[in-house]
């Protein structure tokens, strides 16, 4: 069901690229995700495209595996260059088939901006696939901690999300759980009217609705019982240090975005 | 005389004025080192006092000490640093997104350097026998793993009481044995304090003295022996009492003359074949 | 109803990297009005077994037949409704389920999705609130309100007022003190004669397999283990433990007693007061023959 869908799916891996900082990888796809838009001819396409493609197998997760993972983003992909062959009318006319004239603009056009959504949507779901979530929420807490001094919750925050993540698998045991218990009851979640199934969805959801209000009253107390008072004072386990393969990284990656300026048209 | 460690003075509880009382009048004194058993049927207010005894909650009347200290908003996180407690269920108490943030949690909230918590995650992890487990995410572990955690994260911060409140009641015969034997082991290697509430009872067999609450009163304190002398009295308030308890009392109701109260197989059979050489 | 599993293999997240053999080769026949005992640790496939009795899971391979219902791979039953409504599964911890507003609604819901008239529906409330002791008083209150063991009584309620005549039971007596416990074992048991149901217990308690099962069978890593009557598989202590499980107490008492005594008490699933009897014979015996 979810194997399909690879977004947000972390894949374990020792790669150059999963050990970076996460800091280093959100700055880096941030920066990559906005000079995207700078390309506009074959070679400062080229350059992000071979950046993009040699990242990836760094990574060593397989291509194949990826491009299948994208399959839900592939029609929007094919479907923005299919819209881009109907409405852009530049360039020389390359055929006529009833009454419908394909332009060379339209194929160039259409062509550049798939590859352009095809980059971004790989390049952000190596974040994903390279990164634990629980890094990434290491990396928010590290990089929003300015904004402590305005009084934002900063630590809260990241609690929130880290807490969030750990109980990400339980409740959808938990789901699966109770829907097979209202299942052996009659209830039938699949077949029938829109109406009849919403209304099954009543039995699924107050049950978990109790359950995560349990849970919650009960790890607050355990967390109080282990001494938990708020970020004030506290220590932290993990730690994000830059290292000099961070700052290699970046380096190249100034180099790639230096070399699609110097070969984009203006 | 063995040091007082905790001591409840006349303590009476409630969850709100109009409630029932939980607990009424209840006074009892445990040990340094020493293992206590908590017994009672569902509702006899025994998790209450673990909640009590780190100022989960506070007592409408009477008092309760812990070494030497009040329990009040004054103390109560020094007390929490003493008095550690593993909860019944395995999943809400499990903080962390890996073994090794789970245990460092308790620790971090207390400021300890990150050297430090480095090493102490690999002494106590080793001590419950989940070391090669450090980077492992909750939902792959079984439910007897994670409690062995939710001890190691409690031992991280060095208490001198560990309660399990009904820390077993959710494992299964497998998950129960280890940690039983985790908690032996602990106890035989550190100077701490143990209360087990629970209902299982090779758990209440294993402990010193055990403490039987019926109906938010302390209905007896002894040890276990001279407690599973009163099988009928357990009974009726909704325990139960050990397979070798039951069999001496029938082997007495049949001429077969048991003197001591044996607790476990060996000490039984022991019994019996004294009788038979008599013979 | 007949429960037979031909070769059942069960398999989660088939092909992919996840997939995990859960169930393999099993096989067994449970005749009608049996009361049978599955008793495993976590991860033998226990829980993946009773999931075939109502096709909530159908088999990767192999054949699952219930009554006159045949789950397959090739083709699950045309009314899996109706044979949900005639096989009552009590799930772990079956508190979780609940949802409604009242107790009452909430027993009613099962029957309800099943097409039982409102009429019928009174009339099996009336008869099930005595028999899972409860008080009727509390059918208008909400079942949030109500303690952990009441509330899973009502649960039990709501699976039991489908009037199933397969009734699975998965650990239902955990988290339960000693005394509800044995409380609720025999209420199943009293149903189990009295509706002349087909019960299938999955347990940690060999305690209970003892006591109230005809039929044992034991799970391990997906397959079935060992299989027969609790005279007959509890006194396989060897084998037993070799999958880290252990006999009933009285059968290691017995087994204890041979040892040192080297007389053999016969285990015919006696109770403590004819085990103390015969206990006493042999001391006796020993007396007399000196």
């Amino acid at each position: 069901m979810n194997n399909m869908m690879i977004i947000g799916q972390y894949v374990p891996g020792n790669s150059l690229v999963h050990r970076l900082d996460p800091r280093m990888k959100i700055t880096i796809i941030f920066l990559f995700v906005i000079f995207v838009f700078f390309a506009n001819n074959v070679a400062s396409y080229s350059i992000l495209t071979v950046f993009a493609i040699i990242t990836t197998a760094v990574t060593r997760i397989p291509f194949r595996f990826i491009l299948k993972g994208l399959t839900p983003v592939w029609f929007l992909i094919i479907f923005t260059f299919i819209l881009h062959l109907i409405v852009t009318k530049e360039g020389t006319v390359l055929f006529e088939l009833l009454g419908f004239k394909l332009y060379t603009g339209a194929l160039i056009q259409g062509f550049a901006i798939s590859l352009r959504f095809f980059l971004l949507i790989l390049i952000t779901s190596l974040l994903t696939l390279t990164t634990t979530p629980i890094e990434i929420t290491d990396a928010i807490e590290d990089m929003l901690h300015p904004l402590k001094k305005i009084k934002f919750p900063v630590h809260e925050l990241a609690l929130m999300m880290s807490i969030s993540l750990r109980f990400i698998p339980t409740l959808l045991q938990e789901t699966d759980k109770i829907s097979k218990a209202q299942a052996s009851r009659g209830v039938d979640f699949r077949t029938g009217p829109i109406k009849e199934r919403l209304k099954a969805v009543v039995p699924l959801l107050v049950p978990l609705f109790v359950s995560a209000f349990k849970r919650a009253e009960e790890l607050a107390m355990a967390m109080e019982a282990r001494g938990y008072q708020g970020g004030e004072g506290r220590s932290k386990l993990r730690q994000l240090k830059i290292e000099r393969i961070d700052i290699f990284v970046l380096s190249l990656f100034i180099l790639v975005i230096a070399g699609l300026f110097l070969t984009r048209n203006y | 005389m063995r040091e007082k460690f905790i001591e409840f003075r006349n303590v009476s509880f409630r969850y709100g004025d109009e409630q029932p009382w939980v607990l009424e009048n209840v006074s009892f004194e445990i040990y340094k080192d020493e293992w206590v058993a908590i017994i009672g049927h569902n509702g006899s207010g025994k998790s209450t006092i673990a909640k009590l005894m780190n100022g989960l909650l506070y007592p409408q009347e009477g008092e309760i000490i812990i070494n030497g200290l009040p329990v009040n908003d004054q103390h109560v996180w020094e007390v929490r640093r003493q008095v550690g407690m593993v909860f019944q269920n395995p999943d809400n108490q499990f903080v962390g997104t890996t073994v090794q943030d789970d245990v460092a949690f308790g620790m971090e909230n207390r400021g300890v350097p990150r050297e430090e918590m480095t090493k102490r995650i690999g002494e106590v992890l080793k001590a419950v026998r989940m070391e090669d487990y450090l980077l492992t995410e909750p939902h792959r572990l079984s439910g007897g793993q994670k409690q062995r955690v939710a001890i190691a994260s409690v031992l991280a911060i060095n208490p001198n009481v560990l309660i399990l409140d009904e820390a077993t009641a959710m494992l299964d015969p497998r998950g129960r044995k280890e940690i039983m034997q985790t908690v032996a082991d602990i106890q035989a290697k550190n100077e701490i304090s143990l209360i087990t509430i629970t209902h299982d009872l090779q758990e209440v067999v294993q402990a010193e003295r055990v403490i039987v609450m019926n109906a938010g009163k302390v209905w007896d304190e002894a040890t276990p022996r001279e407690i599973f002398t009163k099988k009928d009295e357990l009974r009726e308030i909704g325990l139960d009492v050990p397979f070798i308890a039951l069999l001496a009392d029938e082997l007495k109701h049949n001429d077969v003359s048991i003197i001591n109260e044996p607790l476990n197989h060996g000490e039984l059979l022991e019994e019996l074949w004294t009788l038979h050489s008599k013979m | 109803m007949d429960i037979t599993f031909k070769d059942v293999s069960y398999i989660y997240q088939a092909n992919s990297p996840f997939s995990h053999k859960a169930l393999e080769d099993l096989s067994f026949h449970i005749p009608s009005g049996t009361f049978v005992a599955v008793i495993g640790h976590t991860g033998s496939g226990k829980s993946t077994l009773i999931q075939h009795l109502n096709g909530l899971l159908t088999p990767t391979i192999g054949e699952v037949q219930i009554g006159d219902y045949f789950i397959n791979a090739d083709k699950k039953p045309e009314n899996l409704k109706e044979l949900r409504s005639r096989v009552g599964v009590v799930f772990q911890y079956p508190e979780h389920q609940l949802f409604d507003e009242t107790v009452a609604k909430d027993i009613a819901f099962g029957p309800k999705n099943f097409g039982v008239s409102e009429q019928e529906i009174e009339s099996r409330i009336e008869e099930i609130i005595p028999a899972v002791g409860l008080d009727k008083q509390l059918l208008e209150r909400s079942p949030f309100d109500l303690s952990g063991g009441q509330m899973r009584r009502v649960a039990i309620a709501g699976v039991l007022a489908i009037k199933p005549e397969v009734l699975v039971l998965d650990e239902p007596t955990a988290g339960l003190d000693p005394r509800g416990q044995r409380e609720m074992m025999d209420m199943f048991y009293r149903l189990h004669k009295e509706r002349k149901l087909t019960t299938i217990l999955v347990t940690h308690s060999m305690e209970d397999a003892v006591r109230y099962a005809d039929h044992v069978i034991i799970m391990n890593k997906g397959t079935k283990y060992m299989e027969g009557t609790p005279e007959e598989v509890f006194i396989q202590r060897d084998a037993l433990n070799k999958v880290q499980l252990d006999v009933p107490e009285v059968i290691q008492f017995i087994n204890s007693f041979e040892e040192r005594f080297h007389i053999k008490i016969p285990f015919k699933r006696q109770s403590v007061q004819e085990l103390a009897i015969q206990i006493q014979q042999v001391l006796k015996g020993a007396e007399s023959s000196e």
